[in-house]
């Protein structure tokens, strides 16, 4: 039998290790929460000084069309035009391809489905951005040079690298959310006697939305902060694009291709940093429309 | 259209797009197999880049995009893990957990050259680390930690529940209940979480451009001191790594041989994110296979 001289020692002990170990892990959190806070600071300050120090108007910044550093005139809107216009084109090329590999491996043929298209997903989803931007540069570029009108790069060189590379957040989430359905919900459709598409389209589909335009916003998420693959194959010149053949810039591409090129605390280099800050507040957005989404799932 | 005609029709376009993102996969990888496994070589994996002249290597940005990954993996892995058991086991149900979960969530969706950008402000420039694989593996790290986080929370949880209510039962704190019952229950899914977050390194390349740099100094690999300025190992040197050197060679490259060697680095790449995600799966299965054979 233990003395009762031991017990304070042990409970002394007791005390180190769990101060420790909770001193420990919060300052890890700490850690993720200064990281977070500094980040929304810094590209914020810089994003907001072209305007309060450099005194461009906000408007002509968002809307203004012509950008020329040289002359001072600083129009983003062909970049947030191009930003926007890729994702959403990737966004329409590659969600009714992720959702027919989705039901693929769930409806139509789920004993050898899955294991011929899981580890094609987890492939592409594993390529690295570059590699995707080599691959259209050597492949698209040239086939669509040959096919249809203009140079090859463009926005539709843009907007299909990335509907590739986005492809496997949307099916990955749409799989999930296929698996998880109820199985009677199928089996009284069917019991109905409707058939497998009547039962994809009228009651698997409207159920899963919520969970599919999740993965839609992620995969826009992921497009539209996509920095090197775009750039490789867009062109990047500073206009409005007329047609999808025409070559056209990103926010992104703008700003990989010019931030190491201008002086730190110039005009022309704080105008790139505000367009990292319409990056960072696309991120806000992007979350935000995710958990909405995920909230009007639950219910 | 017969319910019926219409059940075949639809059958078949969702056959047709499932097969044809196969063959997309298939046509890329045996794309970047068949024009760069030609020109890899020794020479090839070992020398150093040309700028203007043919046959360039990519030795020192091989090198660069491993060594950037082990510094990389120090500070992310006692970072993430330690967010991550905070996570699983001290967090209350409140406002700050939410709080703090949706910071993980936002970290993680942040594009990686607002991140590189935030590198360049504050480690390259107000800290004064400069381009340097030191401010690389920075960025990297907070590129890599929600992933880590989420890995580590998701682990600790899995662990069944009798494990913990045993440990509190013999009287043990509980941080010793996690680092010697919970810890080596939770080891196969962070290992395979953590290879396949280190995975994620070598493909990255928008955050390095600003952080990393884009060039290499002459590195003498004869020389191992970390402190000496030459040595490979100096972590305070700047480093182009291998996704940044094909990205480079793509955008400007001068050489003649620029698509011969974007192709041979492309399928180098290509087949370490492979091996890496191979590695993964083995390695988290043979340690699951372990744990539960000691059951």
């Amino acid at each position: 039998m233990k003395s009762n001289q031991d017990t304070p020692l042990l409970l002394r002990k007791h005390r180190t290790e769990e101060w420790i170990g909770r001193g420990y892990t919060t300052i890890c959190v700490l850690f993720l929460i200064v990281i977070i806070v500094s980040i929304v600071y810094f590209v914020a300050t810089k994003g907001i000084s072209t305007f309060a120090i450099d005194a461009v108007s906000l408007s002509d910044f968002l809307f203004g069309t012509t950008w020329s550093p040289d002359d001072n005139q600083f129009g983003a809107l062909p970049f947030i035009y191009g930003s926007f216009l890729t994702s959403l084109l990737a966004a329409l090329i590659a969600s009714p391809l992720s959702v027919c590999a989705a039901l693929f491996m769930t409806e139509i043929v789920p004993s050898w489905g899955k294991k011929i298209l899981q580890p094609v997903i987890e492939l592409l989803a594993g390529i690295p951005s570059v590699v995707y931007g080599f691959i259209g540069l050597s492949i698209l570029v040239p086939f669509m040079r040959d096919t249809f009108p203009g140079q090859g790069i463009g926005v539709a060189a843009g907007a299909i690298v990335l509907s590739i590379m986005i492809l496997p957040t949307i099916t990955s989430i749409a799989t999930d959310a296929l698996g998880a359905l109820p199985r009677n919900l199928k089996e009284a459709s069917y019991g109905l006697g409707a058939t497998r598409w009547q039962t994809i389209y009228g009651v698997i589909i409207p159920t899963v939305l919520p969970s599919i335009l999740t993965g839609v916003v992620l995969g826009m998420a992921r497009a539209f902060g996509e920095a090197l693959a775009v750039q490789m194959v867009i062109g990047n010149a500073p206009h409005i694009p007329t047609s999808l053949f025409e070559s056209a810039s990103t926010l992104t591409s703008v700003i990989t291709l010019n931030m190491s090129n201008t002086v730190m605390g110039s005009v022309q280099n704080n105008a790139l940093w505000s367009m990292a800050m319409i990056l960072m507040l696309m991120t806000f957005v992007f979350v935000f429309v995710v958990r909405l989404l995920e909230r009007r799932h639950k219910i | 259209m017969k319910p019926k005609a219409a059940d075949k029709l639809a059958t078949g376009i969702i056959v047709f797009f499932a097969l044809l993102i196969v063959a997309v996969l298939v046509g890329m990888l045996g794309f970047i197999l068949f024009r760069g496994l030609s020109h890899i070589s020794w020479d090839f994996l070992t020398s150093g880049p040309q700028t203007i002249r043919e046959g360039g290597g990519i030795g020192p940005q091989l090198f660069n995009s491993l060594y950037l990954l082990i510094l990389t993996m120090i500070i992310t892995i006692p970072l993430g893990l330690g967010a991550g058991i905070y996570m699983a086991e001290y967090a209350k149900p409140n406002k700050l957990t939410d709080a703090i979960r949706l910071i993980v969530e936002v970290l993680s969706s942040f594009p990686s050259i607002v991140v590189g950008l935030f590198g360049l402000l504050v480690v390259v420039q107000y800290f004064d680390f400069g381009f340097s694989l030191f401010s690389g593996a920075v960025v990297l790290t907070i590129f890599n930690m929600p992933l880590m986080v989420r890995v580590t929370e998701q682990a600790f949880r899995s662990v069944p529940k009798e494990q913990k209510e045993a440990g509190l039962a013999m009287g043990l704190s509980k941080w010793k209940i996690i680092t010697s019952i919970l810890f080596p229950v939770a080891l196969p899914i962070i290992v395979t979480g953590t290879i396949l977050a280190a995975g994620r390194v070598f493909g990255e390349a928008a955050a390095l451009l600003f952080t990393a740099g884009m060039t290499t100094p002459h590195i003498n690999f004869s020389d191992w001191n970390p402190l000496h300025h030459n040595s490979p190992l100096n972590p305070f040197r700047p480093a182009e790594t291998l996704a940044v050197h094909i990205w480079k060679v793509n955008s400007e490259g001068l050489a003649p041989d620029a698509v011969q060697i974007a192709a041979g680095a492309s399928a180098v790449l290509v087949l370490l994110v492979l091996i890496f995600n191979l590695l993964a799966r083995w390695l988290g299965r043979a340690l699951y296979r372990k744990f539960t054979s000691i059951k």
